[in-house]
């Protein structure tokens, strides 16, 4: 009988490691293998065929997949660091409210219902440079005499596209650092305050080193679905105009599914994966870290 | 006593400040909802209108009467969608419980070597792109035959809610006491009794709410339902949403009105559980 020789926990946690083995698991060995491979969707036997570092050699060495790349960093950077501050702005105001805040909490959790596919639709209709919300109420406040071409033109479209990511996930942060607010101790504030700090520097010295480990917990959480943007970038723009929007998610479904070069795509698909696992880890060490600084850990 | 009042307008003047802002906040999160709303529920005309109507003239149930009436009238198989979504979102969510169960059962009981590593590596696995994930299982499915149908989505979607419904009831169950359990084992109870008896009924709540974060996740997905549901026969609501867009032109009023119906199971079960669901996410967070 080995079944009996195996630890209570590893026979709990089985099931998950099961499903994750076949769905995820074997998938990614798989997409590892096909993108050593010319593999093509039209052509099957393709899949035999090992090239080792062509795909790879391919993507590294094309500008279009730096650009897209660059553009995702710098996508990721803007939309979390935004987020971030926002959320927090956002928590610090909701908590001095004292009637009432049940209603502003729910509200504030209106954007977490919403499909990502569901926001894009919304925001493609918002920035429409003809019957959209933004370019009709600029224009009917006189701000803008013409209309402006949010997703026509490259840089305004990632704006847009940064919006609709910013609206989209301020409300986790906010909310998560919200209940951080309200687990603070209140004592090391009054102690501040006696000592005469302002209340610039109780909040920098004492409220924000408390809030660090529930801000990694967003960020932890926020990086478990990064490539969430992948669905408002598809609706909003496709990659374009130009594939000035591309981000490396979009570029891959495009190579994948409209080309048919699944070997190449898988190849794109990897270095999007380690990225976006590269975040997760990061971003769960440090929630070990700050964690283990504020005595918290196991 | 001039420092006094100038300390006095100061204070007002940072009150107003705190509700202005406030109001501009809650403005900026409700109005792009509230406008979705808004036009599921008004005609085309208007919707199109330049200069824009911002107060509605007339309101009627057009665009739902024409979604829900068959082809010809622009209708899409709403029903059909719906109750896809409905099938695969709640099966795989039952399933990512029980899964999730007896792992956050491991993680907030047992003590092993590499824990926080298995932890992370469970978790690194939900951080796969949708997209990049569904190249490979998208060849899988198409030789298993496996695509297109309910069966496929719900594995996938259980997969992809395993790690996080793990992570949230370890919290849950890191909040009952140890000794609760020890008790209830001393009485003459087995494990598995005192778990079903002592521990289940506390964390229920918890675990509903776990539950209901990856319904939503199921019920909103759309990188990897859009590649792997082909046909009506599985095609989940948000990859439905697309039926409203041709080459050139998207039907506003349409798709606004099936937007409508894809968020009001979501709004309900969201405010049914927010307490529970900020609680599970801070603790399994800080105290893991």
């Amino acid at each position: 009988m080995t079944r009996a020789k195996l630890p209570p926990w590893l026979l709990l946690l089985m099931p998950a490691f099961l499903i994750l083995a076949a769905v995820v698991l074997v998938p990614l060995l798989l997409s590892l293998y096909s993108s050593f491979t010319p593999y093509q969707l039209t052509r099957p036997e393709t899949l035999w065929k090992i090239n080792f570092p062509f795909n790879y050699e391919k993507a590294l060495t094309d500008p279009g997949f730096w650009k897209a790349f660059g553009r995702t960093v710098l996508l990721l950077t803007i939309a979390l660091n935004l987020e971030m501050l926002l959320g927090l702005g956002l928590a610090l105001m909701v908590a001095k409210v004292q009637r009432g805040q049940r209603t502003l909490r729910t509200m504030m959790m209106f954007p977490m219902m919403f499909s990502p596919i569901l926001v894009g639709f919304m925001f493609k209709f918002i920035f429409n440079d003809n019957v959209g919300l933004v370019n009709n109420a600029l224009q009917s406040m006189g701000l803008a005499s013409t209309a402006i071409p949010w997703l026509v033109d490259g840089n305004l479209a990632l704006f847009a596209i940064i919006c609709a990511e910013v609206w989209m996930s301020t409300s986790v942060f906010a909310i998560l650092i919200l209940a951080g607010l309200f687990a603070l101790p209140q004592d090391p504030l009054e102690a501040a305050k006696v000592d005469g700090c302002t209340p610039w520097q109780s909040f920098r010295y004492v409220t924000l080193p408390f809030l660090m480990p529930f801000i990694y917990i967003a960020m932890a959480i926020r990086s478990l679905d990064v490539a969430r943007a992948y669905d408002i970038v598809q609706v909003m723009t496709g990659g374009g105009p130009a594939k000035r929007t591309e981000l490396l998610w979009t570029m891959i479904g495009r190579t994948g599914y409209v080309d048919a070069r699944m070997g190449y795509a898988n190849a794109m698909g990897y270095i999007a994966i380690l990225l976006s696992i590269a975040f997760t880890v990061y971003f769960f060490l440090k929630l070990q870290s700050a964690r283990r600084e504020l005595g918290m850990g196991d | 006593m001039a420092s006094a009042s100038q300390h006095r307008l100061r204070k007002r003047l940072l009150k107003a400040g705190h509700f202005i802002g406030l109001f501009l906040a809650m403005c900026v999160i409700t109005i792009p909802g509230l406008w979705v709303v808004l036009n599921s529920f008004r005609p085309t005309v208007e919707i199109m209108a330049k200069p824009p109507v911002w107060i509605p003239n007339s309101l009627n149930l057009d665009h739902y009467r024409a979604m829900f009436g068959g082809a010809g009238q622009g209708g899409i198989p709403v029903w059909t969608y719906f109750t896809n979504s409905l099938i695969i979102s709640v099966t795989s969510t039952l399933i990512a419980l029980l899964i999730g169960m007896a792992g956050g059962y491991a993680f907030a009981r047992y003590k092993f070597k590499g824990k926080a590593m298995t932890f992370v590596m469970l978790m690194a696995t939900r951080a796969v792109p949708g997209v990049a994930l569904s190249l490979p299982v998208f060849i899988i499915f198409g030789r298993t035959g496996l695509i297109d149908t309910h069966l496929g989505m719900i594995l996938v979607y259980v997969a992809l809610n395993v790690p996080f419904t793990i992570w949230l009831i370890d919290g849950f169950f890191r909040q009952v006491p140890k000794e609760l359990a020890e008790a209830a084992e001393i009485d003459g109870c087995t494990r598995w009794q005192a778990f079903w008896r002592v521990e289940f009924p506390v964390a229920r709540a918890g675990i509903a709410s776990a539950g209901i974060f990856a319904f939503l996740t199921s019920w909103n997905e759309y990188a990897l339902a859009s590649q792997l549901t082909r046909s009506v026969s599985s095609k989940t609501m948000p990859v439905g949403l697309l039926d409203f867009t041709s080459q050139f032109t998207l039907n506003w009023g349409g798709m606004c009105a099936l937007a409508v119906l894809m968020i009001i199971p979501a709004l309900i079960l969201t405010f049914l559980v927010q307490k529970h669901l900020i609680a599970g996410l801070t603790f399994g967070g800080v105290k893991g």
